[in-house]
């Protein structure tokens, strides 16, 4: 296994160990359901039983690629339904933040675009200004499409729904100061050494999940 | 009953009459909301899939805030909901979250105990006030009106919360008691994509167009929805899926707290139904305009 390999794999199961059940993982029976379950499992590159699959084989690599992890819309139908309780909506979750920890890809994906833009709108007011989200959002990755939103800006104008300017609320200060120190709290989470046995594929990455040698025979 | 009134950042301006007609429905069947001050943005989804701790420490503000009033949070936003009670949930489980998140928060001069009860309107209007003393403050009959209930995933989802996780009832039996044809909806929980409208677009109008055409087919006049996101979906981009799939929808959207207003004999202009932009049918207009007896 590459050293990437390794390295996503104990930041993935870092993020794992934080989703209440999340070693439920280790449950998957591959039947399915969550990827016949999920509306956008069609646009998918890699749907999500197989994420689970190549978790599994020790390709962790091959998921950070995929565009399946970003195009996931968390309406929890495939959580709801797996019949072994796993979370895999927080494992979306989390194998977003595994790439995004990593900075994985040299060019930012067009939703890690959105939620860095959508953070720092957070920050700056406390409260979220859809208007300046949108256009700068487009500005970044699209910035013919505002033209395109023209129509509805208009709509919305009519109907009194467009708040030209953000607003920001009176505790900023108080707020930015308690973002700051989760920030700080969440990377003084981060392993600085590999401590769950990464090397280990599949359900043994977990850690608390000891296999036993099958019985009876080699088949 | 007094509740903390959380709007969320999308009530505030975009999604006025939701805002709107939930303060007025409140009103008119003697509930008080009192809004939390200053809450902050809950970071919706877009957040809680970024960053866990800070995701968490930034919408645990908006709790505390609520449990230093006492009060159960009333969030009608349907991922303000999921977000708040998801972190409720987390916090409440796991003992070393709480303590982090709590640590952030101080630093901010609040702390959270883990107290406070995230609520739906849905819930609350079918579940506490009852659909008895609903029907005894209804000045309108929906005559007939035929609506497709969409409940959207995240008030029924992840969590079993007041409802079933596939098959919602409430709102079917709210209408269908009020004189309303509920029609035949299988999509009432299928997901409208979301912020995909925004990422992925194409997938997004496709979700949208299936939603629309279900109700269509099975002859719904109106959509009512539970959820800002889905809502601006289906009525902002109307046009464009017609454009795109060269269909011809032209269904109204409205909030099911909209047109519970006119149930309970509220004027149009107080349920902010001048905020729609697909109008609403003759049906529905003579219903909402005709002054009741």
């Amino acid at each position: 296994m590459t050293r990437t390999e390794s390295e996503l794999r104990s930041i993935f199961l870092d993020q794992v160990k934080d989703i209440p059940a999340g070693e439920r993982i280790n449950r998957c029976i591959q039947c399915g359901t969550c990827t016949g379950s999920c509306p956008v499992s069609y646009a998918m590159d890699i749907p999500p039983r197989q994420l689970i699959a190549l978790f599994r084989a020790g390709e962790l690599e091959t998921v950070m690629k995929s565009r399946s992890i970003w195009i996931c819309a968390s309406c929890y139908a495939c959580t709801t339904r797996c019949p072994s309780g796993i979370k895999i909506t927080d494992i979306i979750y989390a194998l977003k933040r595994t790439v995004m920890e990593k900075n994985y890809h040299s060019k930012a994906h067009q939703v890690q675009i959105l939620a860095n833009l959508f953070i720092q709108n957070l920050m700056s007011y406390g409260r979220l200004h859809e208007g300046t989200l949108i256009r700068k959002y487009y500005m970044k990755t699209d910035f013919k499409r505002l033209f395109r939103l023209v129509p509805l800006a208009r709509k919305m104008f009519k109907t009194k729904r467009l708040a030209l300017f953000p607003k920001r609320i009176k505790a900023h200060h108080s707020l930015s100061r308690i973002i700051k120190k989760a920030h700080e709290i969440e990377m003084r989470h981060i392993p600085e050494k590999l401590d769950y046995a990464p090397e280990f594929v599949g359900y043994r990455g977990i850690g608390d999940l000891t296999l036993e040698p099958r019985k009876g025979g080699n088949a | 009953m007094r509740y903390a009134y959380y709007p969320g950042c999308s009530l505030e301006k975009t999604q006025r009459g939701y805002d709107e007609s939930v303060r007025e429905v409140f009103k008119a069947l003697g509930q008080e909301l009192i809004d939390i001050e200053d809450w902050n943005c809950c970071g919706a989804t877009m957040y809680m899939s970024v960053r866990e701790t800070v995701s968490l420490a930034v919408s645990a503000r908006n709790l505390a805030l609520a449990e230093g009033m006492g009060l159960d949070i009333l969030a009608p936003c349907s991922s303000c909901f999921t977000i708040l009670s998801k972190t409720n949930r987390f916090l409440n489980e796991m003992p070393e979250v709480q303590r982090d998140v709590n640590e952030a928060l101080s630093n901010g001069g609040l702390s959270y105990r883990g107290t406070a009860r995230v609520r739906h309107p849905v819930d609350i209007l079918m579940n506490d006030i009852g659909l008895d003393t609903l029907k005894g403050k209804m000045r309108r009959s929906l005559n007939g009106l035929k609506i497709a209930p969409y409940y959207g995933c995240q008030i029924v989802r992840p969590d079993k919360t007041f409802d079933d996780r596939e098959n919602p009832i409430l709102l079917d039996k709210m209408f269908g008691a009020f004189g309303a044809e509920m029609v035949y909806y299988p999509m009432k929980v299928r997901c409208c994509g979301g912020m995909l409208m925004t990422t992925f677009e194409e997938t997004a109008l496709k979700l949208n167009k299936e939603l629309l055409q279900c109700a269509v087919d099975n002859g719904a006049e109106i959509i009512v929805t539970t959820c800002p996101l889905c809502h601006f979906n289906l009525e902002g981009y109307q046009d464009r899926i017609n454009a795109v799939y060269g269909t011809t929808f032209n269904v109204p959207i409205m909030y099911f707290t909209q047109l519970l207003g006119i149930v309970l004999g509220l004027t149009p202009k107080s349920l902010g139904l001048d905020s729609l932009f697909i109008p609403l049918g003759e049906k529905i207009k003579s219903l909402a305009e005709v002054p009741y007896v």
